[in-house]
């Protein structure tokens, strides 16, 4: 399952392990949600820095898509410190997590550094510099109605006003323990959406030094390798960097696959807003707004 | 004229131009490709650039494991970029079509509809094995341009010692 988006892997096979874990009755054990909202804060990082990457490279602003891919590699270097590989990690497993951070003081001094960086260069540019905000200011709005009516999730929901972030409102693995805040905007326009990626960048880091801090002790897997999974159907629900992935699986007690696996990414939600966005707006800029909602095809193709 | 061949063997060698293409894969490759160009690695210290158009490129990279709906544009793309050209499969997904194998989607691997030069096998690859894999591309094409008739198809691929990290 990781395979069905490169960006985010770790969050799909989050998901489904989620909804897995409700039709076997496990539950991980508290070290291994510390890891799993680790893994998908680094994750909401590299995401989001990418997307910074990109949207500057639109906006015409080479430099600062070579600052951003710079910094992106120091994330990398954290994540595959931690599980072995730069994409696709293999972290999850049902009823725990498959790796262990063995040394998560020496994680913690990485993330220091690199927050120290980010707050220094990518996120004044993309708060105060003109460039940006000449080429982003007022373009693509998604008013509050509009919002709504086409059910977007994620950073393009948040900088249309609605205040909705899964992590908050139905909290997975340790979020209901870590403080947070929730960045939203009003205005609606590509510039919103660039403030509220920004902010975010902020709030992951702060997530990951309390998560990192806090880290209990203990297993980080049942062990068990069989599961014996009940008859009926199991959703889940998760954050996303884009928004909200959703996994439905269902089951009939004693087969071996499952009855259905239905997948349901953010991009595909908010790929349709996308109409409302560019109407009226210059041709020029219609790829910098189709940017802004992050899309990621493959997860729409699954 | 053997002046002229060896200069166009020589600038074919150290400017390989990219146009790359996405056949259904997961984006796991196709951000280790852009990784590939940026300060880190620094591809574009071989003359490598990644071209919008195919007609300005010399050297295809595929990622993904080639779906029923890519395959055309595949062989229309392949038939777009100008002699002499070369094609590097990124990932083991155009290679061996990967875990999406049985899939009724797909119409893989690649070397079923394209000569494919240089396989990058990984899911994904390593930048530095990217980097790799272009450069021995082009290496291959400086070849073609030199002899164009004579060539055969040559396969090479990356090996794991061959990377150095
Ligand atoms: S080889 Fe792996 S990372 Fe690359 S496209 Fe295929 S599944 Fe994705």
């Amino acid at each position: 399952m990781e395979r069905v988006c490169g960006i985010c892997s770790n969050i799909h096979t989050l998901t489904l392990c989620q909804a897995m874990e409700g039709l076997t009755g496990q539950t991980p054990p508290p070290r291994a949600q510390y890891i799993r909202v680790i893994m998908a804060e680094l994750e909401r990082l590299h995401s989001h820095v990418l997307w910074a990457g990109i949207a500057s490279k639109l906006m015409g602003f080479k430099t600062m898509f070579m600052t951003c891919f710079e910094i992106r590699e120091k994330i990398m270097d954290v994540l595959a410190a931690i599980s072995g590989n730069r994409v696709n990690y293999s972290m999850n497993r049902i009823g725990g997590v498959n790796r262990d951070i063995d040394d998560p003081a020496a994680i913690l001094a990485m993330i220091e550094q690199l927050e120290g960086e980010m707050m220094k260069t990518v996120i004044p540019i993309f708060t105060t510099s003109s460039t940006a905000r000449s080429r982003c200011a007022g373009i693509g709005v998604l008013t509050e109605e509009k919002a709504i009516s086409c059910g977007v999730v994620g950073p393009t929901a948040r900088a249309s006003g609605l205040g909705q972030d899964l992590r908050r409102a139905a909290p997975y693995a340790a979020y209901a323990e870590l403080d947070f805040e929730v960045p939203v905007e009003k205005a609606g326009d590509v510039r919103a959406r660039l403030f509220v990626r920004a902010l975010e960048i902020i709030e992951s880091c702060k997530i990951l030094r309390q998560a990192l801090t806090k880290l209990p002790p203990g297993e980080i897997n049942s062990g068990e390798e069989k599961f014996k999974f009940v008859t009926g159907t199991a959703t889940s629900r998760v954050e996303a960097p884009r928004g909200e992935v959703m996994y439905s699986v269902s089951w009939k007690e004693g087969s071996r696959n499952p009855n259905r696996v239905h997948v349901r990414t953010p991009t595909f939600a908010n790929m349709p807003a996308v109409r409302w966005m560019v109407m009226g707006a210059r041709l020029a800029d219609t790829p910098l707004i189709q940017a802004s909602i992050d899309p990621c095809y493959s997860c729409t193709d699954r | 004229m053997k002046l002229w061949n060896k200069l166009m063997c020589y600038s074919r060698r150290h400017s390989p131009w990219l146009f790359h293409m996405n056949s259904g894969s997961c984006n796991g490759c196709d951000i280790e490709l852009v990784a590939s160009l940026t300060p880190r690695y620094d591809a574009e210290q071989l003359g490598v650039r990644l071209e919008g158009s195919p007609r300005h490129a010399d050297i295809l990279c595929i990622t993904g494991p080639v779906t029923h709906n890519a395959v055309k544009a595949i062989q229309t793309v392949y038939g777009q970029v100008c002699g002499p050209k070369a094609v590097v499969a990124i990932g083991s997904c155009p290679a061996t079509t990967n875990v999406f194998i049985d899939s009724r989607t797909l119409d893989g691997p690649l070397n079923k509809h394209i000569p494919v030069d240089v396989f990058v096998p990984g899911c994904p690859p390593r930048p530095d094995a990217i980097i790799q894999g272009v450069a021995k591309a082009a290496e291959i094409l400086a070849e073609r341009g030199m002899n164009p008739p004579k060539t055969e198809l040559s396969i090479a691929a990356v090996s794991a010692e061959e990377v150095q990290p």
